[in-house]
Protein backbone atom coordinates (compact mmCIF):
# COMPACT_ATOMS: atom_id res chain seq x y z
CA UNK A 1 0.00 0.00 0.00
CA UNK A 2 1.36 3.44 -0.93
CA UNK A 3 2.66 5.92 1.61
CA UNK A 4 0.74 8.90 0.27
CA UNK A 5 -2.10 10.37 2.29
CA UNK A 6 -5.75 9.59 1.68
CA UNK A 7 -8.62 11.93 2.30
CA UNK A 8 -11.58 11.15 4.55
CA UNK A 9 -15.00 11.90 3.12
CA UNK A 10 -17.48 11.91 5.96
CA UNK A 11 -21.21 11.25 5.47
CA UNK A 12 -24.13 10.90 7.88
CA UNK A 13 -26.59 8.13 8.79
CA UNK A 14 -28.82 6.19 6.37
CA UNK A 15 -26.90 6.89 3.17
CA UNK A 16 -29.05 5.00 0.67
CA UNK A 17 -28.24 3.59 -2.74
CA UNK A 18 -30.04 6.52 -4.35
CA UNK A 19 -27.68 8.91 -2.54
CA UNK A 20 -24.64 6.93 -3.69
CA UNK A 21 -25.84 6.85 -7.27
CA UNK A 22 -29.23 8.36 -8.13
CA UNK A 23 -31.31 6.02 -10.30
CA UNK A 24 -31.47 8.51 -13.17
CA UNK A 25 -27.69 8.22 -13.54
CA UNK A 26 -27.71 4.43 -13.77
CA UNK A 27 -25.30 2.98 -16.35
CA UNK A 28 -28.15 2.21 -18.74
CA UNK A 29 -29.22 5.86 -18.56
CA UNK A 30 -25.88 7.69 -18.90
CA UNK A 31 -23.54 5.00 -20.22
CA UNK A 32 -21.12 2.47 -18.76
CA UNK A 33 -18.17 4.85 -18.91
CA UNK A 34 -19.88 7.89 -17.45
CA UNK A 35 -22.08 6.87 -14.54
CA UNK A 36 -19.43 7.07 -11.80
CA UNK A 37 -19.23 10.84 -12.40
CA UNK A 38 -22.63 11.11 -10.73
CA UNK A 39 -21.70 9.43 -7.45
CA UNK A 40 -23.28 11.47 -4.65
CA UNK A 41 -24.50 13.94 -7.30
CA UNK A 42 -27.30 15.20 -5.07
CA UNK A 43 -25.64 14.98 -1.68
CA UNK A 44 -22.13 16.24 -2.51
CA UNK A 45 -21.93 17.43 -6.10
CA UNK A 46 -18.17 18.12 -5.85
CA UNK A 47 -17.40 14.56 -4.74
CA UNK A 48 -16.90 12.73 -8.02
CA UNK A 49 -14.57 15.39 -9.43
CA UNK A 50 -12.51 15.83 -6.26
CA UNK A 51 -12.21 12.29 -4.94
CA UNK A 52 -8.85 10.59 -5.45
CA UNK A 53 -8.07 6.89 -5.72
CA UNK A 54 -7.58 5.40 -2.27
CA UNK A 55 -9.74 7.96 -0.47
CA UNK A 56 -11.88 6.63 2.36
CA UNK A 57 -15.60 7.12 2.88
CA UNK A 58 -16.87 7.31 6.43
CA UNK A 59 -20.56 6.92 7.17
CA UNK A 60 -23.05 6.51 9.98
CA UNK A 61 -25.73 3.91 10.55
CA UNK A 62 -27.22 1.65 7.87
CA UNK A 63 -24.88 2.64 5.04
CA UNK A 64 -26.27 1.48 1.69
CA UNK A 65 -29.88 0.83 2.57
CA UNK A 66 -32.45 0.64 -0.21
CA UNK A 67 -32.26 -1.19 -3.47
CA UNK A 68 -29.88 -4.02 -4.33
CA UNK A 69 -28.49 -2.06 -7.32
CA UNK A 70 -24.92 -3.20 -7.79
CA UNK A 71 -24.09 -0.20 -9.95
CA UNK A 72 -24.07 2.11 -6.92
CA UNK A 73 -20.96 0.54 -5.32
CA UNK A 74 -19.66 -0.09 -8.86
CA UNK A 75 -19.49 3.69 -9.31
CA UNK A 76 -17.38 3.98 -6.12
CA UNK A 77 -15.14 1.20 -7.33
CA UNK A 78 -14.59 2.99 -10.63
CA UNK A 79 -13.57 6.08 -8.68
CA UNK A 80 -11.02 3.96 -6.83
CA UNK A 81 -12.43 4.30 -3.30
CA UNK A 82 -9.96 2.70 -0.88
CA UNK A 83 -12.40 1.64 1.83
CA UNK A 84 -15.68 2.45 3.51
CA UNK A 85 -15.84 2.71 7.30
CA UNK A 86 -19.33 2.97 8.76
CA UNK A 87 -21.23 2.47 12.00
CA UNK A 88 -23.25 -0.23 10.23
CA UNK A 89 -24.05 -1.44 6.71
CA UNK A 90 -27.28 -2.55 5.05
CA UNK A 91 -27.00 -6.22 4.22
CA UNK A 92 -27.45 -6.63 0.47
CA UNK A 93 -25.26 -3.58 -0.14
CA UNK A 94 -22.51 -4.99 2.11
CA UNK A 95 -22.41 -8.13 -0.01
CA UNK A 96 -22.29 -6.06 -3.15
CA UNK A 97 -19.25 -4.23 -1.73
CA UNK A 98 -17.52 -7.52 -1.04
CA UNK A 99 -18.40 -8.84 -4.45
CA UNK A 100 -16.78 -5.81 -5.99
CA UNK A 101 -13.77 -5.97 -3.66
CA UNK A 102 -14.32 -2.68 -1.82
CA UNK A 103 -13.04 -3.02 1.78
CA UNK A 104 -15.87 -2.27 4.19
CA UNK A 105 -15.34 -1.92 7.93
CA UNK A 106 -17.92 -1.64 10.65
CA UNK A 107 -16.19 0.53 13.26
CA UNK A 108 -18.58 2.85 15.12
CA UNK A 109 -15.93 4.29 17.48
CA UNK A 110 -13.61 5.14 14.63
CA UNK A 111 -16.43 6.84 12.74
CA UNK A 112 -16.77 9.26 15.66
CA UNK A 113 -13.06 10.08 15.59
CA UNK A 114 -12.53 10.70 11.89
CA UNK A 115 -13.43 14.10 10.45
CA UNK A 116 -14.26 15.18 6.95
CA UNK A 117 -11.11 16.33 5.18
CA UNK A 118 -8.73 14.45 7.49
CA UNK A 119 -5.67 13.11 5.75
CA UNK A 120 -4.76 9.61 6.78
CA UNK A 121 -2.56 6.74 5.83
CA UNK A 122 -4.30 3.45 5.66
CA UNK A 123 -3.09 -0.15 5.66
CA UNK A 124 -5.97 -2.51 5.37
CA UNK A 125 -3.87 -5.62 5.64
CA UNK A 126 -2.57 -4.49 9.03
CA UNK A 127 -5.93 -2.94 9.89
CA UNK A 128 -4.49 0.42 10.90
CA UNK A 129 -5.42 3.98 10.01
CA UNK A 130 -2.75 6.61 10.79
CA UNK A 131 -3.61 10.29 11.23
CA UNK A 132 -0.45 12.27 11.97
CA UNK A 133 1.03 10.74 15.10
CA UNK A 134 -2.22 8.96 16.02
CA UNK A 135 -3.13 5.52 14.89
CA UNK A 136 -6.45 3.71 15.06
CA UNK A 137 -7.01 0.01 14.59
CA UNK A 138 -9.77 -1.30 12.43
CA UNK A 139 -11.69 -4.42 13.32
CA UNK A 140 -9.64 -7.26 11.90
CA UNK A 141 -11.05 -8.20 8.52
CA UNK A 142 -11.70 -11.92 8.33
CA UNK A 143 -9.24 -13.97 6.35
CA UNK A 144 -12.05 -14.36 3.85
CA UNK A 145 -11.99 -10.63 3.13
CA UNK A 146 -8.20 -10.59 2.79
CA UNK A 147 -8.43 -13.25 0.14
CA UNK A 148 -11.22 -11.45 -1.68
CA UNK A 149 -9.28 -8.20 -1.71
CA UNK A 150 -6.10 -9.89 -2.88
CA UNK A 151 -7.92 -11.05 -6.00
CA UNK A 152 -10.05 -7.94 -6.45
CA UNK A 153 -13.51 -9.40 -5.91
CA UNK A 154 -15.41 -12.56 -5.02
CA UNK A 155 -16.12 -13.04 -8.71
CA UNK A 156 -12.43 -12.74 -9.62
CA UNK A 157 -11.50 -15.13 -6.82
CA UNK A 158 -14.03 -17.70 -7.94
CA UNK A 159 -12.94 -17.42 -11.56
CA UNK A 160 -9.34 -18.10 -10.59
CA UNK A 161 -9.76 -20.85 -7.99
CA UNK A 162 -13.21 -22.29 -8.81
CA UNK A 163 -14.07 -22.03 -5.14
CA UNK A 164 -15.02 -19.36 -2.64
CA UNK A 165 -12.45 -17.72 -0.38
CA UNK A 166 -11.92 -19.85 2.72
CA UNK A 167 -13.73 -22.82 1.21
CA UNK A 168 -12.10 -26.09 2.20
CA UNK A 169 -10.27 -24.43 5.06
CA UNK A 170 -13.58 -23.47 6.68
CA UNK A 171 -14.86 -26.97 7.10
CA UNK B 1 -23.72 -36.08 12.61
CA UNK B 2 -20.36 -35.57 14.24
CA UNK B 3 -21.17 -32.18 15.65
CA UNK B 4 -23.64 -30.99 18.24
CA UNK B 5 -26.55 -28.69 17.38
CA UNK B 6 -27.58 -28.06 20.97
CA UNK B 7 -28.35 -24.47 21.79
CA UNK B 8 -28.28 -23.29 18.18
CA UNK B 9 -30.85 -21.00 16.55
CA UNK B 10 -32.70 -22.10 13.40
CA UNK B 11 -30.35 -20.11 11.18
CA UNK B 12 -27.29 -21.60 12.90
CA UNK B 13 -28.79 -25.07 12.64
CA UNK B 14 -29.43 -24.88 8.91
CA UNK B 15 -26.02 -23.39 8.14
CA UNK B 16 -24.31 -25.93 10.42
CA UNK B 17 -25.94 -28.90 8.74
CA UNK B 18 -25.38 -27.48 5.27
CA UNK B 19 -21.70 -26.73 5.94
CA UNK B 20 -21.10 -29.94 7.89
CA UNK B 21 -19.76 -28.40 11.11
CA UNK B 22 -21.18 -26.54 14.12
CA UNK B 23 -21.28 -22.83 13.28
CA UNK B 24 -22.39 -19.86 15.37
CA UNK B 25 -23.44 -16.29 14.66
CA UNK B 26 -20.50 -14.38 13.21
CA UNK B 27 -18.86 -17.37 11.50
CA UNK B 28 -18.39 -17.41 7.77
CA UNK B 29 -19.64 -20.43 5.88
CA UNK B 30 -19.80 -21.70 2.32
CA UNK B 31 -22.88 -23.83 1.75
CA UNK B 32 -24.52 -25.66 -1.13
CA UNK B 33 -27.60 -23.86 -2.41
CA UNK B 34 -30.68 -26.03 -2.78
CA UNK B 35 -32.50 -23.59 -5.04
CA UNK B 36 -31.61 -20.35 -6.84
CA UNK B 37 -34.55 -18.22 -7.94
CA UNK B 38 -34.10 -15.58 -10.63
CA UNK B 39 -36.86 -13.17 -11.68
CA UNK B 40 -37.40 -11.85 -15.19
CA UNK B 41 -35.98 -8.38 -14.56
CA UNK B 42 -32.66 -9.61 -13.10
CA UNK B 43 -32.23 -12.71 -15.29
CA UNK B 44 -30.61 -10.77 -18.18
CA UNK B 45 -27.77 -9.49 -15.90
CA UNK B 46 -27.32 -12.96 -14.44
CA UNK B 47 -27.19 -14.53 -17.91
CA UNK B 48 -24.64 -11.92 -19.02
CA UNK B 49 -22.42 -12.67 -15.98
CA UNK B 50 -22.72 -16.41 -16.58
CA UNK B 51 -21.78 -16.08 -20.23
CA UNK B 52 -19.10 -13.39 -20.03
CA UNK B 53 -17.50 -13.99 -16.65
CA UNK B 54 -18.22 -17.55 -15.63
CA UNK B 55 -17.62 -19.46 -18.85
CA UNK B 56 -21.23 -20.59 -18.96
CA UNK B 57 -20.82 -22.78 -15.88
CA UNK B 58 -24.13 -23.94 -14.37
CA UNK B 59 -23.46 -26.51 -11.70
CA UNK B 60 -26.97 -27.80 -11.06
CA UNK B 61 -29.49 -26.51 -13.63
CA UNK B 62 -32.26 -28.42 -11.84
CA UNK B 63 -31.66 -26.24 -8.80
CA UNK B 64 -32.22 -23.04 -10.75
CA UNK B 65 -35.62 -21.49 -11.45
CA UNK B 66 -36.39 -18.55 -13.71
CA UNK B 67 -39.77 -16.93 -13.11
CA UNK B 68 -41.34 -14.47 -15.52
CA UNK B 69 -43.53 -12.54 -13.11
CA UNK B 70 -42.44 -8.95 -12.56
CA UNK B 71 -43.58 -7.64 -15.95
CA UNK B 72 -45.81 -10.44 -17.21
CA UNK B 73 -47.21 -10.45 -19.82
CA UNK B 74 -44.55 -8.21 -21.36
CA UNK B 75 -45.47 -4.52 -21.35
CA UNK B 76 -43.43 -3.43 -24.38
CA UNK B 77 -41.10 -4.68 -27.10
CA UNK B 78 -37.99 -4.18 -25.01
CA UNK B 79 -39.30 -6.32 -22.16
CA UNK B 80 -40.65 -8.91 -24.62
CA UNK B 81 -37.22 -9.17 -26.21
CA UNK B 82 -35.39 -9.76 -22.92
CA UNK B 83 -38.01 -12.28 -21.84
CA UNK B 84 -37.51 -14.13 -25.09
CA UNK B 85 -33.78 -14.37 -24.32
CA UNK B 86 -34.50 -15.55 -20.79
CA UNK B 87 -36.80 -18.31 -22.10
CA UNK B 88 -34.28 -19.43 -24.70
CA UNK B 89 -31.46 -19.54 -22.15
CA UNK B 90 -33.61 -21.55 -19.72
CA UNK B 91 -34.54 -24.09 -22.38
CA UNK B 92 -31.01 -24.39 -23.66
CA UNK B 93 -29.67 -25.12 -20.16
CA UNK B 94 -32.58 -27.16 -18.74
CA UNK B 95 -33.31 -24.53 -16.12
CA UNK B 96 -36.81 -24.60 -14.58
CA UNK B 97 -38.88 -21.96 -16.33
CA UNK B 98 -42.12 -20.61 -14.93
CA UNK B 99 -43.52 -18.47 -17.68
CA UNK B 100 -46.11 -15.68 -17.89
CA UNK B 101 -49.17 -16.35 -15.76
CA UNK B 102 -47.79 -19.11 -13.57
CA UNK B 103 -47.48 -16.56 -10.79
CA UNK B 104 -45.22 -14.64 -8.45
CA UNK B 105 -41.74 -16.17 -7.99
CA UNK B 106 -42.08 -16.78 -4.25
CA UNK B 107 -45.58 -18.24 -4.42
CA UNK B 108 -44.59 -20.51 -7.31
CA UNK B 109 -41.45 -21.84 -5.60
CA UNK B 110 -43.40 -22.75 -2.49
CA UNK B 111 -46.25 -24.34 -4.48
CA UNK B 112 -43.75 -26.33 -6.53
CA UNK B 113 -41.98 -27.47 -3.34
CA UNK B 114 -38.78 -25.86 -4.54
CA UNK B 115 -38.31 -24.54 -1.02
CA UNK B 116 -38.32 -27.10 1.78
CA UNK B 117 -37.62 -27.22 5.51
CA UNK B 118 -33.89 -26.98 6.17
CA UNK B 119 -32.99 -25.90 2.63
CA UNK B 120 -30.92 -22.92 1.57
CA UNK B 121 -32.78 -20.88 -1.05
CA UNK B 122 -31.42 -17.68 -2.56
CA UNK B 123 -33.37 -15.34 -4.82
CA UNK B 124 -32.69 -12.26 -6.91
CA UNK B 125 -35.47 -10.52 -5.00
CA UNK B 126 -35.28 -9.04 -1.53
CA UNK B 127 -38.51 -10.70 -0.36
CA UNK B 128 -36.86 -14.12 -0.62
CA UNK B 129 -37.03 -14.13 3.18
CA UNK B 130 -40.49 -15.65 2.55
CA UNK B 131 -38.99 -19.17 2.27
CA UNK B 132 -38.57 -19.06 6.04
CA UNK B 133 -42.30 -19.82 6.12
CA UNK B 134 -41.45 -23.46 5.36
CA UNK B 135 -38.31 -23.46 7.50
CA UNK B 136 -35.89 -22.73 4.64
CA UNK B 137 -32.98 -20.30 4.96
CA UNK B 138 -34.22 -17.90 2.26
CA UNK B 139 -32.55 -14.62 1.38
CA UNK B 140 -32.26 -12.04 -1.41
CA UNK B 141 -29.04 -11.13 -3.21
CA UNK B 142 -27.61 -8.93 -5.98
CA UNK B 143 -26.89 -10.13 -9.52
CA UNK B 144 -23.24 -11.16 -8.96
CA UNK B 145 -24.07 -13.30 -5.93
CA UNK B 146 -26.91 -14.94 -7.81
CA UNK B 147 -24.75 -15.63 -10.86
CA UNK B 148 -22.06 -17.17 -8.63
CA UNK B 149 -24.67 -19.35 -6.93
CA UNK B 150 -25.97 -20.54 -10.31
CA UNK B 151 -22.45 -21.26 -11.57
CA UNK B 152 -21.02 -22.93 -8.46
CA UNK B 153 -24.12 -24.37 -6.78
CA UNK B 154 -22.88 -22.72 -3.58
CA UNK B 155 -22.78 -19.40 -1.79
CA UNK B 156 -21.16 -17.86 1.27
CA UNK B 157 -22.84 -16.39 4.34
CA UNK B 158 -21.94 -14.76 7.58
CA UNK B 159 -24.03 -16.72 10.08
CA UNK B 160 -26.61 -14.22 11.38
CA UNK B 161 -27.46 -13.32 14.95
CA UNK B 162 -31.08 -14.01 15.78
CA UNK B 163 -33.84 -11.73 16.98
CA UNK B 164 -36.54 -13.87 18.56
CA UNK B 165 -40.07 -12.58 18.25
CA UNK B 166 -42.33 -14.17 20.81
CA UNK B 167 -46.05 -13.82 20.20
CA UNK B 168 -48.19 -13.97 23.34
CA UNK B 169 -51.93 -13.87 23.86
CA UNK B 170 -54.60 -14.49 21.26
CA UNK B 171 -55.41 -12.17 18.44
CA UNK B 172 -58.68 -10.26 18.49
CA UNK B 173 -61.18 -10.80 15.65
CA UNK B 174 -60.13 -8.82 12.60
CA UNK B 175 -56.42 -8.86 13.39
CA UNK B 176 -54.71 -10.75 10.57
CA UNK B 177 -51.22 -12.07 9.87
CA UNK B 178 -50.62 -8.86 7.90
CA UNK B 179 -51.34 -6.73 10.96
CA UNK B 180 -49.01 -8.93 12.99
CA UNK B 181 -46.27 -8.75 10.34
CA UNK B 182 -46.58 -4.95 10.21
CA UNK B 183 -46.42 -4.77 14.01
CA UNK B 184 -43.12 -6.68 13.94
CA UNK B 185 -41.71 -4.16 11.44
CA UNK B 186 -43.02 -1.24 13.51
CA UNK B 187 -41.45 -2.58 16.70
CA UNK B 188 -38.10 -3.51 15.12
CA UNK B 189 -38.00 -0.49 12.72
CA UNK B 190 -36.64 -0.55 9.16
CA UNK B 191 -33.07 -1.41 10.20
CA UNK B 192 -33.76 -3.09 13.52
CA UNK B 193 -32.92 -6.56 12.25
CA UNK B 194 -30.17 -5.73 9.73
CA UNK B 195 -28.00 -8.82 9.04
CA UNK B 196 -30.07 -10.77 11.54
CA UNK B 197 -32.37 -13.72 11.39
CA UNK B 198 -35.85 -13.14 12.77
CA UNK B 199 -37.37 -16.21 14.41
CA UNK B 200 -41.12 -16.03 14.90
CA UNK B 201 -42.18 -18.01 17.96
CA UNK B 202 -45.72 -18.54 19.18
CA UNK B 203 -46.81 -19.30 15.61
CA UNK B 204 -47.84 -22.96 16.03
CA UNK B 205 -51.42 -22.24 14.93
CA UNK B 206 -50.48 -20.03 11.98
CA UNK B 207 -51.44 -21.35 8.52
CA UNK B 208 -48.84 -21.68 5.76
CA UNK B 209 -50.23 -18.59 4.05
CA UNK B 210 -49.98 -16.59 7.28
CA UNK B 211 -46.42 -17.77 7.83
CA UNK B 212 -45.59 -16.60 4.32
CA UNK B 213 -46.99 -13.13 5.08
CA UNK B 214 -44.85 -12.91 8.23
CA UNK B 215 -41.61 -14.11 6.65
CA UNK B 216 -42.19 -11.98 3.55
CA UNK B 217 -42.07 -8.78 5.61
CA UNK B 218 -38.92 -9.78 7.56
CA UNK B 219 -36.80 -7.94 5.02
CA UNK B 220 -38.68 -4.70 5.76
CA UNK B 221 -36.91 -4.74 9.15
CA UNK B 222 -33.60 -5.31 7.30
CA UNK B 223 -33.41 -9.02 8.12
CA UNK B 224 -31.35 -11.56 6.20
CA UNK B 225 -33.85 -14.35 6.90
CA UNK B 226 -37.23 -14.65 8.62
CA UNK B 227 -37.67 -18.16 9.99
CA UNK B 228 -40.91 -19.61 11.30
CA UNK B 229 -40.31 -22.73 13.43
CA UNK B 230 -41.61 -25.79 11.59
CA UNK B 231 -44.06 -26.65 14.34
CA UNK B 232 -47.79 -27.03 13.74
CA UNK B 233 -50.23 -28.53 11.28
CA UNK B 234 -49.40 -26.06 8.54
CA UNK B 235 -46.24 -27.98 7.68
CA UNK B 236 -48.02 -31.35 7.66
CA UNK B 237 -47.32 -31.94 3.99
CA UNK B 238 -43.59 -31.39 4.38
CA UNK B 239 -40.84 -33.66 5.57
CA UNK B 240 -39.29 -31.78 8.47
CA UNK B 241 -35.82 -33.00 9.46
CA UNK B 242 -35.43 -33.76 13.17
CA UNK B 243 -32.45 -31.45 13.47
CA UNK B 244 -34.66 -28.47 12.65
CA UNK B 245 -36.45 -28.63 16.00
CA UNK B 246 -35.41 -25.72 18.21
CA UNK B 247 -34.28 -26.22 21.78
CA UNK B 248 -32.99 -23.53 24.16
CA UNK B 249 -30.97 -21.39 21.81
CA UNK B 250 -29.02 -18.26 22.65
CA UNK B 251 -30.79 -15.34 21.10
CA UNK B 252 -29.29 -11.93 20.58
CA UNK B 253 -32.60 -10.34 21.61
CA UNK B 254 -36.13 -11.43 22.39
CA UNK B 255 -39.05 -9.15 21.66
CA UNK B 256 -42.43 -10.09 23.07
CA UNK B 257 -45.52 -8.98 21.20
CA UNK B 258 -48.90 -9.31 22.88
CA UNK B 259 -51.29 -10.19 20.08
CA UNK B 260 -54.35 -9.41 22.18
CA UNK B 261 -53.38 -5.73 22.12
CA UNK B 262 -53.23 -5.46 18.31
CA UNK B 263 -55.72 -3.72 16.03
CA UNK B 264 -56.12 -3.70 12.25
CA UNK B 265 -53.28 -1.53 10.99
CA UNK B 266 -52.05 0.48 8.06
CA UNK B 267 -48.53 1.17 6.95
CA UNK B 268 -48.71 4.85 6.07
CA UNK B 269 -46.65 6.50 3.27
CA UNK B 270 -43.76 6.50 2.66
CA UNK B 271 -42.15 3.94 4.97
CA UNK B 272 -43.16 0.41 5.83
CA UNK B 273 -42.34 0.82 9.53
CA UNK B 274 -44.70 3.82 9.76
CA UNK B 275 -47.53 1.68 11.13
CA UNK B 276 -50.73 3.11 12.66
CA UNK B 277 -54.19 1.85 13.61
CA UNK B 278 -56.69 2.03 10.73
CA UNK B 279 -58.88 4.28 12.94
CA UNK B 280 -56.38 7.14 12.55
CA UNK B 281 -57.02 7.34 8.81
CA UNK B 282 -60.69 6.45 8.42
CA UNK B 283 -62.45 8.26 5.60
CA UNK B 284 -59.42 9.05 3.42
CA UNK B 285 -60.84 8.75 -0.15
CA UNK B 286 -59.40 5.80 -2.08
CA UNK B 287 -58.95 5.63 -5.87
CA UNK B 288 -57.61 2.11 -6.18
CA UNK B 289 -57.62 -0.98 -4.02
CA UNK B 290 -55.04 -3.60 -4.98
CA UNK B 291 -55.37 -7.13 -3.63
CA UNK B 292 -52.46 -9.37 -4.57
CA UNK B 293 -48.65 -9.83 -4.31
CA UNK B 294 -46.46 -12.34 -2.54
CA UNK B 295 -47.61 -10.83 0.76
CA UNK B 296 -51.39 -11.27 0.43
CA UNK B 297 -52.48 -12.67 -2.93
CA UNK B 298 -53.34 -16.21 -1.86
CA UNK B 299 -56.61 -18.12 -1.74
CA UNK B 300 -57.35 -17.25 1.91
CA UNK B 301 -56.77 -13.58 1.11
CA UNK B 302 -59.14 -13.65 -1.87
CA UNK B 303 -61.73 -15.49 0.19
CA UNK B 304 -61.49 -12.92 2.98
CA UNK B 305 -62.15 -10.17 0.46
CA UNK B 306 -65.06 -12.14 -1.08
CA UNK B 307 -66.62 -12.71 2.35
CA UNK B 308 -66.80 -8.95 2.87
CA UNK B 309 -67.93 -8.09 -0.68
CA UNK B 310 -70.48 -10.90 -1.11
CA UNK B 311 -73.73 -9.50 -2.49
CA UNK B 312 -72.41 -5.94 -2.51
CA UNK B 313 -70.75 -3.53 -4.92
CA UNK B 314 -67.46 -1.70 -4.82
CA UNK B 315 -67.85 2.11 -4.42
CA UNK B 316 -68.24 3.95 -7.69
CA UNK B 317 -65.15 6.13 -7.19
CA UNK B 318 -62.88 3.16 -6.47
CA UNK B 319 -61.24 0.56 -8.73
CA UNK B 320 -60.76 -2.85 -7.17
CA UNK B 321 -57.89 -4.67 -8.83
CA UNK B 322 -57.25 -8.29 -7.86
CA UNK B 323 -54.22 -10.25 -9.03
CA UNK B 324 -53.99 -13.81 -7.69
CA UNK B 325 -50.49 -14.78 -6.61
CA UNK B 326 -50.41 -17.81 -8.91
CA UNK B 327 -52.33 -19.77 -11.51
CA UNK B 328 -53.08 -22.36 -8.81
CA UNK B 329 -54.62 -19.71 -6.58
CA UNK B 330 -56.68 -18.47 -9.54
CA UNK B 331 -57.90 -21.98 -10.41
CA UNK B 332 -58.91 -22.67 -6.83
CA UNK B 333 -60.65 -19.32 -6.51
CA UNK B 334 -62.59 -20.03 -9.70
CA UNK B 335 -63.51 -23.53 -8.54
CA UNK B 336 -64.88 -22.47 -5.16
CA UNK B 337 -66.85 -19.49 -6.48
CA UNK B 338 -64.62 -16.80 -4.95
CA UNK B 339 -63.86 -15.27 -8.33
CA UNK B 340 -67.57 -15.14 -9.27
CA UNK B 341 -68.37 -13.35 -6.01
CA UNK B 342 -65.58 -10.86 -6.57
CA UNK B 343 -66.54 -10.22 -10.20
CA UNK B 344 -70.14 -9.64 -9.17
CA UNK B 345 -68.91 -7.07 -6.67
CA UNK B 346 -67.11 -5.19 -9.44
CA UNK B 347 -63.55 -6.47 -9.12
CA UNK B 348 -61.17 -6.41 -12.08
CA UNK B 349 -58.69 -9.30 -12.45
CA UNK B 350 -55.13 -9.34 -13.76
CA UNK B 351 -52.82 -12.15 -14.87
CA UNK B 352 -51.18 -13.92 -11.89
CA UNK B 353 -47.86 -12.19 -11.22
CA UNK B 354 -46.56 -9.08 -9.48
CA UNK B 355 -48.91 -6.67 -11.25
CA UNK B 356 -48.44 -3.01 -10.24
CA UNK B 357 -46.57 -3.87 -7.00
CA UNK B 358 -43.40 -2.16 -8.26
CA UNK B 359 -45.12 0.29 -10.55
CA UNK B 360 -44.27 -0.91 -14.02
CA UNK B 361 -47.64 -1.90 -15.48
CA UNK B 362 -51.20 -3.15 -14.89
CA UNK B 363 -52.49 -0.56 -12.45
CA UNK B 364 -49.91 2.15 -11.82
CA UNK B 365 -51.02 5.23 -9.91
CA UNK B 366 -51.50 8.80 -11.13
CA UNK B 367 -50.30 11.87 -9.20
CA UNK B 368 -52.54 12.55 -6.22
CA UNK B 369 -54.12 9.08 -6.22
CA UNK B 370 -54.51 7.02 -3.09
CA UNK B 371 -54.19 3.24 -3.11
CA UNK B 372 -54.92 0.75 -0.37
CA UNK B 373 -52.72 -2.22 -1.19
CA UNK B 374 -52.14 -5.64 0.34
CA UNK B 375 -48.48 -5.51 -0.79
CA UNK B 376 -45.31 -4.92 1.21
CA UNK B 377 -43.75 -1.59 0.18
CA UNK B 378 -45.18 1.92 0.22
CA UNK B 379 -42.04 3.84 -0.77
CA UNK B 380 -42.46 7.06 -2.69
CA UNK B 381 -43.18 6.24 -6.34
CA UNK B 382 -43.25 2.49 -5.75
CA UNK B 383 -46.50 1.98 -7.69
CA UNK B 384 -46.13 4.79 -10.21
CA UNK B 385 -46.28 8.52 -9.54
CA UNK B 386 -44.13 9.79 -6.64
CA UNK B 387 -47.13 11.95 -5.81
CA UNK B 388 -49.39 8.96 -5.23
CA UNK B 389 -49.89 7.47 -1.77
CA UNK B 390 -49.88 3.79 -0.87
CA UNK B 391 -51.38 2.53 2.38
CA UNK B 392 -50.46 -1.09 3.14
CA UNK B 393 -53.21 -3.12 4.76
CA UNK B 394 -54.74 -6.55 5.24
CA UNK B 395 -57.10 -7.95 2.58
CA UNK B 396 -60.00 -7.34 5.00
CA UNK B 397 -59.25 -3.63 5.36
CA UNK B 398 -58.64 -3.42 1.61
CA UNK B 399 -62.07 -4.96 0.94
CA UNK B 400 -63.84 -2.68 3.42
CA UNK B 401 -62.12 0.33 1.86
CA UNK B 402 -63.18 -0.75 -1.64
CA UNK B 403 -66.80 -0.93 -0.48
CA UNK B 404 -66.68 2.43 1.27
CA UNK B 405 -64.56 4.22 -1.37
CA UNK B 406 -62.46 5.41 1.55
CA UNK B 407 -60.21 3.89 4.17
CA UNK B 408 -62.55 1.82 6.34
CA UNK B 409 -62.69 -1.01 8.83
CA UNK B 410 -64.73 -4.10 8.05
CA UNK B 411 -67.97 -4.04 10.03
CA UNK B 412 -68.62 -6.75 12.55
CA UNK B 413 -69.54 -9.56 12.38
CA UNK B 414 -68.09 -10.16 8.88
CA UNK B 415 -65.03 -8.37 10.25
CA UNK B 416 -62.61 -11.05 11.28
CA UNK B 417 -63.67 -14.42 12.46
CA UNK B 418 -61.87 -17.61 11.61
CA UNK B 419 -59.30 -17.59 8.86
S1 LIG C 1 -45.28 -9.21 -5.69
FE1 LIG C 1 -44.13 -7.32 -5.32
S2 LIG C 1 -42.86 -7.72 -3.54
FE2 LIG C 1 -43.60 -9.71 -4.30
S3 LIG C 1 -41.97 -10.43 -5.68
FE3 LIG C 1 -43.44 -9.31 -6.93
S4 LIG C 1 -42.67 -7.19 -7.04
FE4 LIG C 1 -41.61 -8.24 -5.32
Amino acid sequence: MSECLQRIWRFGDSINTDDILPGKYAPFMVGETEFQRYAFAHLRPEFAADVRPGDILVGGRNWGLGSSREYAPQALKKLGIGAIIAKSFARIHYRNLLNLGIPAFEAPELVELLQDGDNVRYEWAEGIVHRGAESFSLPKPPLFLHEVLAEGSVLAYYKKYKKFPGEGRLS
Amino acid sequence: MTYDLKGLTLAERILSVRSGRRVKAGDLVVVPVDQVMVVDSIAPSVIRLLKEELAGEIRYPERVSFVIDHVAPAANVEVATTQKQVREFAREHQINLFDVGRGICHQVLIEERLAQPGWVVVGSDSHSTIYGAVGAFGTGMGATDIALAVASGRTWFRVPETVRILFKGSRPAGVTAKDIALEVVRVLTADGATYASIEYHGTETFSLSERMTLANLAVEAGAKVGLVPTVGEALGAYEVPDWLAVDEASYETTVEIDLSGLRPSLSVPFFVDNVHPVENHLGVPVDQVFVGTCTNGRLDDLRAVAAILEGRRVAERTRLLIIPASSTVLEQAVADGTVATLLAAGAVFGTPGCGPCMGRHMGVLAPGEVCVSTSNRNFMGRMGSPEAKIFLASPEVAAASALAGAIALPETPSFGGDR
